[in-house]
């Protein structure tokens, strides 16, 4: 208990030949792969197909960082202890969001037309909405939320590393952390903003007669979800390409696990919420959004996803024991993982051919594109995460609060 | 067994967490059952120190919770849909999406209560007056220092061993207890 007696952590670079080493080399296969055969698709007339499986799988790998950077910000702001032993990894998470930036130019500037109908279909309703979904308007929103992300995870990352060569130079460490809280503070606000934004003009616009006050919170709930079970396995990859092997104890997992299960009913919570006003209101424009989620297919999904996405990991999870396993741990974490996925494609994809030419029921058909877009854009991700990880050591050893860190324990 | 017959137990002052985290371990280990800790702010790790088994709360919440939740879903089914039948929005008399909130509120509700109240009886409350109110030391409980007391009816309990080993764990102050 006496800190004198704690012992930083030696192991705290990747080892050259690990698993952790080769994620830059793994991630760039699969993103060239996987990219080469979306985008490859994009130019030939599966067009359409394409940028709607790009699209899906930006926003549920961009969902992941951007869970990364919300962490960070209630991180720092409140002064939290425990989680610095893993706060590197979630850093390293948050600084690939300059590259979600380059990633999000398909959207812009290739599907545009495909993706959003309001682009070029004209009615009544969209008449009322038109100052607001403006090309022009929408590039402008679009480019500054990506560059607060790219400037906020940038930021969080080189502030941190910065403070490990500082050695004993305590005033200047200090200045930094005061920094950085500051800067979060503020910085929830900008997240907040431009998160709910941001989901509301690339995801909520796919359908741009349907609206739900509650839909950016939705994509947040989704993101720092699928971000906690990310950063378990990244962990649990990490400790077993032999890093941190005693530093990140069993105290850790079980906390990381509370925040999957957290997060589980807070993501149920939420969606809940958006489904249970729109049904009792039963207003046409509302309702359109579960109208099309009900037929086609689609109703496995919307059916599925409140007993795969929530029953299941949350009587999974609930015991302590299961968290403080980290087998069973890592199994939840998958489990979450994917069922994130489903939920972001299910978000997405029932938008394909409900407009404009070669309109047709939205049915369920998944397509091998889908496949290949989520691998690539998740490849460009952990090629990204293992590039940025490996420059550096794997864990904030300078950090004022590393020691307490360290003998975190729960009760 | 050299007890007198006024002695409730024996109360020790440690400095610091680290103190009291060392001499719970040693309590521990010989082998007393009937003591207790009292520190002013939460020392992680304590318990395992002091080698308290898991809590049984966390069964009896779930027990109510589920009993609450499987409640109160019954309860909404019978009452919007048998007992007092009125079509509220067009909607089906027994519909699901309407009950969840009061369902999903009942279930919380249900397990919060019996976690408030099940603490209080299992940690023995309310309770008064305690035999260490009666040590002028204690008052600093609150403040900045650690107790550990050890009552006379443990088995394992022999006054002038008891005292020793609590006095060789580091303790600052070590006091009888009257009842």
């Amino acid at each position: 208990m006496s800190h004198s007696e704690i012992k930083k952590p030696e192991d705290i670079t990747v080892p050259p030949s690990s698993f952790l080493a080769k994620l830059p080399m793994l991630g760039g296969i699969l993103a060239v792969a996987g990219l080469g055969a979306t985008l490859g698709s994009a130019f030939g007339e599966n067009k359409g197909r394409a940028m709607f499986a790009y699209l899906f799988a930006f926003e549920s790998v961009l969902a992941i960082a951007l869970g990364g950077l919300g962490w960070l910000l209630l991180d720092h702001t409140t002064r939290a202890g425990w989680g610095v032993v893993v706060r590197r990894f979630v850093e390293t998470t948050a600084a690939t969001l300059p590259v979600f930036a380059l990633l999000w130019l398909p959207i812009g500037f290739l599907g545009f037309h495909e993706l959003y109908p309001w682009s070029h279909e004209h009615d009544a309703i969209l008449a009322k909405k038109a100052w607001f979904l403006a090309p022009g308007l929408w590039y402008a929103r679009s480019f500054i939320y990506l560059a607060v992300w790219s400037a906020l995870g940038w930021f969080l990352y080189s502030t941190s590393v910065k403070q490990d060569s500082l050695g004993d130079n305590h005033a200047e460490r200090d200045r930094l952390v005061h920094l950085v809280r500051k800067v979060c503070a503020g910085g929830i606000f900008l997240y907040g903003v431009t998160l709910s934004f941001g989901a509301v003009d690339w995801l909520m616009s796919l359908q741009p007669h349907w609206y739900s006050t509650i839909f950016g919170v939705y994509y947040f709930a989704a993101g720092i979800l699928a971000f906690f079970a990310f950063v378990t396995l990244m962990t649990m990859v990490a400790q077993s390409s032999g890093v941190m092997k005693t530093a990140i104890t069993t105290e850790h997992f079980h906390d990381l696990g509370k925040f999957v299960f957290g997060y589980t009913i807070f993501w149920a919570y939420i969606a809940f919420s958006q489904f249970v006003l729109i049904w009792y209101a039963n207003i046409p424009e509302e309702t359109e959004f579960f109208m099309v989620r009900m037929e086609g297919g689609w109703q496995y999904i919307s059916y599925g996803l409140p007993v795969l996405h929530f029953f299941v990991p949350f009587l999974y999870l609930l015991s302590r024991k299961v968290k403080r396993n980290r087998t069973l741990l890592g199994v939840g974490a998958v489990w979450t993982l994917v069922m994130h996925c489903v939920d972001l494609y299910w978000l997405v994809m029932p938008n394909y051919g409900a407009h404009g030419e070669g309109h047709h029921e939205p049915h369920l058909s998944p397509s091998f594109l889908d496949f290949t877009a989520l691998i690539g854009v998740f490849g460009v991700f952990l090629a990204v995460y293992g590039v940025l990880l490996k420059r550096n050591k794997t864990v904030a050893i300078n950090d004022p609060r590393l020691d307490e860190s360290l003998v975190h324990e729960n009760y | 067994m050299s007890t007198k017959s006024n002695l409730w137990g024996v109360l020790a002052q440690y400095e610091n967490p680290h103190a009291i985290y060392k001499a719970c371990e040693q309590v521990r280990d010989a082998g007393y059952e009937q003591w207790d800790a009292c520190v002013p702010f939460p020392v992680h790790g304590l318990d395992k120190a002091m080698g308290l088994k898991a809590s049984k709360l966390p069964w009896i919440v779930l027990t109510m919770g589920i009993f609450g939740s499987a409640f109160m879903v019954l309860f909404e089914s019978w009452a919007m849909g048998s007992a007092y039948p009125i079509i509220v929005g067009g909607k089906p008399l027994f519909s699901l999406p309407a009950f969840v909130p009061v369902w999903y509120e009942a279930t919380v509700l249900f397990s919060c209560v019996t976690a408030f109240f099940s603490n209080w009886i299992l940690n023995g409350l309310p309770r008064p007056h305690h035999p260490a109110f009666g040590s002028k030391a204690f008052e600093r409980v609150t403040d900045d220092k650690f107790f550990i007391m050890v009552e006379a009816t443990d088995p394992k309990f022999d006054l002038e061993k008891t005292k020793a080993l609590l006095q060789g764990a580091g303790a600052t102050l070590v006091e009888e207890l009257e009842p």
